[in-house]
C-alpha cells in the first residue's frame, strides 16, 4: 500500500522533462549571455573596418591625422587639436580632483565621528555618483562659463569633468584605504605618532597604489566623456587650445562632430578618431591592472 | 612622540615642543580634510542652486536670486503646459512649451532598453553566478566589464553607423516598406538597452552569488534540479537586490546622452513609431547647446527646467535603488 502511494507521489514529478527543463534553461541564458558578448565583437568590428575602410578607401593618412588640427573640410581634417585638448583636460582634471578625492576619503576613513554630518556625506557621495553626466555640464554651463563670466574654455570643462569623476575617486581611495589592516595603524599610534603622522607615513604609502589604480581608471572615464564638454560649449571648434584658457574640442566632441555629418567621410573619420581614443582608452586601464597586479601580493 | 618628526624638527628627546607641534599639525590635517569632504556636498548643492534658480527664470522670468533683489515673478510659461502641452518648441519663432514630446521621449527610450537589458541581463547573472564553470566564469565577466568601460560616444557611433542603417533600416524597408531616416527611436532602445546590459548583470550577480549555500543546498537535498533552485531558490532570495540593479539600469538609460542623441535623433515627436525619430530630454540639451543660444533667453533658460525634471528623474531612481539595496543587506546580515 505504502508502495502505491510512493509511485503516486513520484509519478506527479517527470523526472524527464525536469532534465529537459534544466537544459533548456540553461541553453537560453547561455544564449542570452553571449548576446552582450557578441554586441561587443559588433562594435569592436564596426568600428575596425570603418577604420579600415577609411584608412584605404577615404585615404586619410595617420600621419596627417595626428599632426592636422580639425576643419570644415572632411580632407584636411585632422585629431591633433582634440588630442591635444584631451590632454589638456586629463592634467587638469587630475590636479583638481585628486587631491580634494584623496582628501576627501582620508576624512571620511580614518577622522570622521560616526555622527549625522558624516552620514549626509557618505550618502551624498553615493547620489552624487548616480546624477547623469550632462546635469554636470549644465552646472558648469551656469555657474563657470557664464556665471564667473569663463567663457567656453578648457578649465570650465576641466572642472566639470573633475566634479564629475570626484565620487568614484573617493570611493575608489575609500576602498583603498579601509584595506590598509588595523595592525599597521596601531603599530605606528604604539609609537606615539599623531593621526596625521599615521595617515601620512603608513596608511598613504600602503594605499597609494590602490589610489592610484582607481584614480587612472576615473580619467579613463573622463576621457571619454561627452555630453558635459558639450554642455560647456566644448564644439565646433577646430584649432589646438594653447592653454586652460583657451576654447577647445576634446576627441569625445570631435568624434560627436564627425559622426553626426551626413557625409561619409566624416563618419570614417570619427571611426578613425574612437581608434586613437579606444587606444588611450586600453592604455589607461592596462596600467591600472600593472599597477594593482603589481601592488596586489605586497600589501 | 614620533621619532621621524623630531628628525624633523630637529629637537631634542624630551620637551613638549615637538609634541604640540604635532597635535597642532594633526588639527590642521584634520580641518583641511573636512574642507575637502565638503566639496561634494557643496557641488550637490550647487547642482540644485543653479537648475532651480535658472529653471524659476524659465517658468516665472526672474532667476530666484532677482527676486530676493526685488524683481516682481510674472508667469512666462505655465506649469500647465509645460506638463500637459503636446508640442515642445521653445527655440521656434511661435515657441511653445509642451514638454510631453521630450519627457516621452525619454520614457519610450527607457522602457524599450529596460525590455533588452533586464531580461538579458537577469539571464547573465543566473549564468554567471549558479551554472558557469569558473573557466568561462573568468572570461565572461572582464568581458562585460569591457562593455561597461566603453565610453557612450562610441556606443552613439555604433547606433549610427551599424545598428541604424545595417540592422533596423533593412527590416524597415523590409517588412514595412518604410524608408527610414538617419536616426529611430528602436535603435535608441537597442544601444541603451545594450549599454546597460553590464549594470543589471553585474549587480544582479553580486546579489546572487551573496545568496547562502545552505538555501541552494536545502532544494538540491530535495532532488531539485539547477533551474528550480535558480528560478525558486536564488532569484526570489536576491530579488531586491536585483531589482536595485534594474532600477539603477533605468536611472542610467533616462540620464543616457550621448548614445540617444546619436541614435534616436533630434525631432521632438510625439510617436510610438519604433522606426520614428524622436527626441529625449538631453538630446534637447545636446541640440541647445550645439546651437547659437543666447544666454538669458528663454530657450537658454529651458535647458535648465529640463534638466531639473531629469535631475529629480534620476534622483528618485537613485533613492529608491538604495532603499531596495539596504532591504536586501538587512536580509542577509
Amino acid at each position: 500500500m505504502s508502495t502505491d502511494t510512493d509511485t503516486d507521489l513520484f509519478s506527479d514529478v517527470d523526472l524527464s522533462w525536469e532534465h529537459l527543463k534544466n537544459r533548456l534553461f540553461l541553453g537560453v541564458i547561455f544564449a542570452a549571455s553571449m548576446f552582450g558578448v557578441v554586441m561587443l565583437a559588433l562594435l569592436l568590428f564596426d568600428v575596425a573596418t570603418d577604420f579600415y575602410v577609411g584608412l584605404t578607401e577615404y585615404n586619410i593618412s595617420l600621419v596627417d591625422f595626428f599632426t592636422r588640427d580639425g576643419s570644415r573640410r572632411e580632407e584636411l581634417s585632422g585629431f591633433r587639436g582634440a588630442i591635444v585638448a584631451s590632454i589638456m583636460l586629463m592634467v587638469l582634471v587630475t590636479i583638481l580632483s585628486f587631491f580634494v578625492g584623496v582628501g576627501t576619503a582620508i576624512y571620511l576613513e580614518e577622522y570622521a565621528p560616526d555622527n549625522r554630518i558624516t552620514r549626509l556625506i557618505e550618502a551624498n557621495l553615493a547620489n552624487l555618483a548616480g546624477v547623469p553626466s550632462i546635469v554636470y555640464g549644465l552646472l558648469g554651463l551656469a555657474a563657470f562659463v557664464n556665471g564667473i563670466g569663463m567663457g567656453p574654455i578648457l578649465l570650465a570643462g576641466a572642472i566639470a569633468l573633475a566634479l564629475l569623476v570626484m565620487p568614484i575617486i573617493i570611493v575608489s581611495a575609500q576602498e583603498a584605504i579601509r584595506s590598509v589592516p588595523d595592525g599597521v595603524r596601531n603599530g605606528s599610534y604604539a609609537t606615539g605618532a599623531t593621526k596625521w603622522q599615521t595617515v601620512r607615513r603608513v596608511v598613504l604609502p600602503a594605499a597609494i597604489p590602490g589610489i592610484m589604480t582607481g584614480t587612472i581608471l576615473a580619467l579613463a572615464r573622463a576621457i571619454g566623456e561627452t555630453a558635459p564638454l558639450i554642455m560647456v560649449g566644448a564644439i565646433f571648434i577646430n584649432r589646438m587650445p594653447y592653454g586652460p584658457f583657451d576654447r577647445f574640442s576634446a576627441m569625445p566632441t570631435t568624434i560627436y562632430n564627425w559622426a553626426n555629418e551626413p557625409s561619409q567621410h566624416f563618419i570614417h573619420l570619427a571611426a578613425v578618431g574612437i581608434v586613437v581614443l579606444l587606444a588611450f582608452l586600453f592604455v589607461m586601464n592596462g596600467v591600472a591592472m600593472y599597477i594593482r597586479h603589481k601592488y596586489e601580493t605586497e600589501v | 612622540m614620533s621619532t621621524e618628526s623630531h628628525h624633523e624638527s630637529g629637537a631634542g628627546i624630551s620637551g613638549d615642543g615637538p609634541v604640540q607641534a604635532d597635535n597642532e599639525a594633526n588639527r590642521r590635517a584634520r580641518r583641511i580634510l573636512f574642507g575637502c569632504a565638503t566639496i561634494t556636498v557643496l557641488t550637490t548643492l550647487a547642482i540644485f542652486f543653479v537648475l532651480i534658480d535658472n529653471a524659476a527664470s524659465y517658468f516665472f522670468g526672474a532667476k530666484l536670486t532677482e527676486m530676493l533683489m526685488g524683481a516682481s515673478p510674472e508667469q512666462t510659461v505655465t506649469f500647465t503646459e509645460f506638463f500637459t502641452g503636446t508640442r515642445w518648441a521653445p527655440d521656434h519663432a511661435t515657441p511653445a512649451h509642451g514638454a510631453i514630446p521630450i519627457i516621452f521621449g525619454t520614457l519610450a527610450i527607457t522602457v524599450g532598453a529596460a525590455f533588452v537589458s533586464i531580461p538579458i541581463g537577469t539571464a547573465t547573472a543566473i549564468y554567471l553566478s549558479e551554472y558557469a564553470p569558473d573557466s568561462v566564469r573568468s572570461k565572461l565577466k572582464p568581458t562585460l566589464e569591457i562593455l561597461a568601460g566603453i565610453p557612450t560616444i562610441v556606443y552613439g557611433y555604433f547606433a549610427i553607423a551599424f545598428i541604424n542603417p545595417v540592422l533596423v533600416a533593412p527590416i524597415a524597408s523590409a517588412l514595412f516598406g518604410i524608408n527610414m531616416g538617419r536616426y529611430s527611436l528602436l535603435s535608441g532602445m537597442l544601444v541603451v538597452g545594450i549599454m546597460t546590459i553590464p549594470m543589471v548583470s553585474s549587480i544582479s550577480e553580486d546579489a546572487m552569488s551573496a545568496v547562502p549555500d545552505e538555501l541552494r543546498n536545502g532544494a538540491y537535498a530535495l532532488g531539485a534540479t539547477k533551474f528550480n533552485v535558480s528560478t525558486r531558490i536564488v532569484l526570489p532570495a536576491s530579488i531586491s537586490g536585483v531589482f536595485a540593479s534594474y532600477i539603477l539600469a533605468v536611472s542610467r538609460a533616462i540620464g543616457e546622452t550621448m548614445a540617444v542623441t546619436l541614435a534616436a535623433g533630434f525631432t521632438a515627436n510625439l510617436t510610438a513609431n519604433p522606426f520614428g525619430e524622436i527626441m529625449t530630454m538631453t538630446a534637447y540639451m545636446v541640440k541647445m547647446a550645439r546651437g547659437t543660444t543666447a544666454v538669458g533667453t528663454v530657450e537658454y533658460q529651458s535647458l535648465f527646467a529640463v534638466g531639473l525634471l531629469l535631475f529629480v528623474m534620476t534622483l528618485t531612481m537613485n533613492l529608491l535603488n538604495d532603499w531596495f539595496k539596504r532591504r536586501f543587506q538587512e536580509e542577509y546580515r
